[in-house]
C-alpha cells in the first residue's frame, strides 16, 4: 500500500469490503430481490386452517417413526424392495453397458466430428430430462410394470455416465495411448490397452455411485406407476398409514446409507 | 511376467496370471447370472404384447402430441410463476436452516462439552486414546443431514401433502426439507476446509466468538456459499417442475391434470415450457457460478 493511500486511511473506521464490488449491481440486485421476495410472498396462498389440522397427522407421522411397522404389510414391502433392487441393478449394468460406447464418441480426442456431435447430443438429451417424466413417457409406451421404470433408470444413466466418462477420457495421458498405437494396434487393441487401463478406476468408481443414485431414484419411479418400492410407498400414504410408510422410509435410509458406505470404500480402493 | 505356453511351445505374453484371469472371469459370471435372474424377474411382470405394440403406441401419442396447443400456455404463467417461487424460496429456506446445521456439523466449529475425568480415564483404558471432551451435537447434524438427502423430494411432497393439504405451501417444505441435507453438506466440507491462521488471527485480536465467525470463518466461504445456492436452486428448479404430479402445486399440476385427461397436445406444450425453464436456470446458474470464481 502507497503512502497516500495510507495517510488517507489513518484515523478512518475500517469497513468490511463488500461482497458484489460494483455498488450498481449490489443495489439491482437488493431491489431487484426485495421486489422479487415480496411478490413471491403475496402470491403465496397457505391454507392455515388446513396447515393447522395436518399437525395431528404430522405428529403421528412422527410417532410412526419412533415405532415403524414392518410387519402387517412385510409382503407387499419386501415385494417391492426386491422390484426396486432388481430395476437398479439391471438398469445399471444396461445403462453402464451403454455408455462406454457413447463416451467413446462423446470424447473429443478420439472420434470424429459428426460421431461427436452425435453422442453429445445422446447426453444432453437424457440430462435434461427429469426421471419421473421420461418415467411416465415410458410407462404411456410400455405398460406399467418395472420394465418402464428399468428403461427410465437405464437413460438417465447413459447421460450422467457417459459425459463423466467422456471427459476423464479427454483427460488421459496421450503418450500412453500413442505408445499402444506405435506397436502397430488394431482400434479396439488400442481402446482396450491404451484408454481402458487409464479411464477404468473412474468408470468403476462412477459405476457405484451410479447404483446408489439408480437406487434412491427407483423409490420415486414407483409414483408414476413404473415398478418399485415407490409403488408401496404411494399405496401407504394414501391410506394414511403413518407407520408403514415409516418403515419403508426406514429402509430405503438405511440402504442408501450402506451402499453410500460401500461406494466410498470401494471408490477409495480402485482410486 | 505372466505368459502361456502355446501348442506349437512359443510363450505369449498376457496381461493376468491365471488366478487373477480366474478371479476376473467369475466376477462376469456372478455379474451375469445377476443380470440374467433379475432380468427374468422383470420379464415376468411385463405384458410383452404392450411392449411389441409399443413403436406403433409410440408414435400414435406423438402424432396427437404434435402440434403443440400452443394457446394453452396463456394458462401456464401462473403454474411457471408458482415452480419459480417454490424452486427459489425453498432454496432461501433451506439455506436459512442448513447454516447452523453445517456449523454445527463442521469439526472446526462445533461445540464440544468436556467430559467429567472419569470417563475420560475409563475411555483411555478401553481404547488407549486420551479424550477430553466429546461433540454431542455433531451427530445429530449428521443425522439430519443424512435423512433429509437419502429421500427424494417428491416423497417428501407426498408426505407434506397429506400433512398439511395439496398446494404451493406443501412444495416449498418439500423443496426446503430436501435441500438442507444436500446444502449442509456442502457447506460444512467448505467450513472444515478453511485456513485456521485467519481464525487465529482474528480470535488473537480479542475478538469474541460471534466476531470470529463474521470476521475469521464467514468471509472464508461466502463464496462457496453463494457457489452451493445458485447450484442447488438450479436442481430445485428440475425438481419443482414434477413436484405437482403429487399435488405440491407449480406446472406439474398441469402436467397431471393434462395426462389424466390425455390432453397430448398440452403435455408436449408444458414439457418444452419445463424443458426451456430448466435450460434458462441452468444458464442462470452457470453465469452466477463464473462470475463468483
Amino acid at each position: 500500500m502507497s503512502s497516500v493511500a495510507l495517510e488517507d486511511r489513518v484515523g478512518k473506521r475500517w469497513r468490511k469490503p463488500h461482497f458484489i464490488t460494483n455498488p450498481m449491481l449490489r443495489w439491482t440486485l437488493l431491489i431487484g430481490g426485495t421486489l422479487y421476495l415480496i411478490a413471491a410472498f403475496a402470491s403465496l396462498e397457505v391454507n392455515w386452517p388446513r396447515v393447522y389440522e395436518g399437525l395431528e397427522r404430522g405428529w403421528r407421522f412422527i410417532v410412526g417413526f419412533a415405532n415403524p411397522d414392518f410387519v402387517s404389510r412385510a409382503i407387499d414391502i419386501r415385494e417391492g424392495m426386491i422390484e426396486s433392487v432388481i430395476m437398479t441393478v439391471t438398469s445399471t449394468i444396461v445403462g453402464v453397458a451403454i455408455s462406454i460406447p457413447v463416451a467413446l464418441g462423446a470424447a473429443s480426442n478420439i472420434a470424429p466430428l459428426p460421431i461427436y456431435l452425435v453422442c453429445r447430443f445422446i447426453i444432453s438429451i437424457s440430462r435434461a430430462l427429469n426421471e419421473i417424466i421420461v418415467a411416465i413417457l415410458f410407462v404411456a409406451i410400455f405398460g406399467f410394470g418395472p420394465l418402464a421404470g428399468f428403461l427410465t433408470l437405464s437413460f438417465a444413466t447413459i447421460g450422467f455416465l457417459a459425459k463423466l466418462l467422456a471427459e476423464d477420457i479427454e483427460d488421459m495421458n496421450k503418450s500412453q495411448a500413442e505408445a499402444v498405437r506405435s506397436t502397430g494396434s488394431s482400434w479396439l487393441q488400442w481402446v482396450n490397452f491404451g484408454v481402458q487401463p487409464q479411464v477404468m478406476p473412474r468408470l468403476i468408481g462412477l459405476s457405484i455411485y451410479r447404483l446408489d443414485i439408480n437406487f434412491r431414484e427407483s423409490a420415486v419411479l414407483g409414483l408414476v406407476g413404473a415398478g418399485g418400492i415407490g409403488a408401496t410407498l404411494n399405496t401407504a400414504f394414501d391410506r394414511y398409514e403413518f407407520d408403514t410408510v415409516a418403515a419403508i422410509l426406514l429402509l430405503i435410509i438405511i440402504t442408501v446409507m450402506a451402499l453410500e458406505y460401500i461406494s466410498g470404500i470401494i471408490r477409495a480402493r480402485v482410486q | 511376467m505372466p505368459t502361456r505356453t502355446t501348442s506349437t511351445g512359443v510363450k505369449v505374453w498376457q496381461l493376468r496370471d491365471r488366478n487373477g484371469q480366474l478371479i476376473r472371469w467369475a466376477l462376469w459370471m456372478a455379474t451375469a447370472i445377476i443380470f440374467y435372474v433379475s432380468w427374468m424377474k422383470i420379464s415376468d411382470q411385463t405384458t410383452w404384447f404392450f411392449v411389441y405394440d409399443a413403436p406403433r403406441v409410440a408414435a400414435d401419442i406423438g402424432g396427437r402430441a404434435w402440434p403443440p396447443r400452443w394457446e394453452y400456455i396463456t394458462q401456464l404463467g401462473r403454474p411457471i410463476w408458482d415452480t419459480l417461487n417454490i424452486a427459489t424460496l425453498g432454496t432461501i429456506f433451506a439455506l436459512i436452516m442448513a447454516v447452523p446445521i453445517a456449523f454445527l456439523a463442521a469439526r472446526n466449529t462445533s461445540p464440544t462439552f468436556p467430559l467429567p475425568r472419569f470417563v475420560t480415564r475409563i475411555l483411555k483404558a478401553m481404547t488407549g486414546r486420551t479424550m477430553t471432551s466429546y461433540n454431542v451435537i455433531r451427530p445429530f447434524a449428521l443425522l439430519i443431514i443424512v435423512s433429509s438427502r437419502s429421500i427424494n423430494s417428491l416423497i417428501w411432497a407426498l408426505l407434506l401433502v397429506s400433512i398439511v393439504g395439496p398446494g404451493v405451501f406443501a412444495g416449498l417444505i418439500a423443496i426446503s426439507i430436501r435441500s438442507i441435507g444436500f446444502c449442509a453438506k456442502l457447506l460444512y466440507e467448505a467450513i472444515e476446509e478453511i485456513d485456521e491462521n485467519q481464525v487465529e488471527a482474528i480470535s488473537a485480536t480479542g475478538a469474541s466468538g460471534w466476531q470470529v465467525m463474521v470476521y475469521g470463518i464467514v468471509p472464508q466461504i461466502l463464496a462457496a456459499f453463494a457457489g452451493i445456492a445458485v447450484f442447488r436452486w438450479d436442481i430445485n428448479i428440475r425438481e419443482s417442475t414434477v413436484l405437482g404430479l403429487v399435488g405440491a402445486g407449480g406446472i406439474g399440476l398441469q402436467l397431471q391434470s393434462s395426462l389424466n385427461t390425455l390432453a397430448w397436445p398440452q403435455v408436449s406444450l408444458i414439457l418444452f415450457v419445463i424443458l426451456i425453464a430448466v435450460i434458462i436456470g441452468e444458464w442462470v446458474s452457470a453465469k452466477v457460478r463464473a462470475a463468483i470464481i
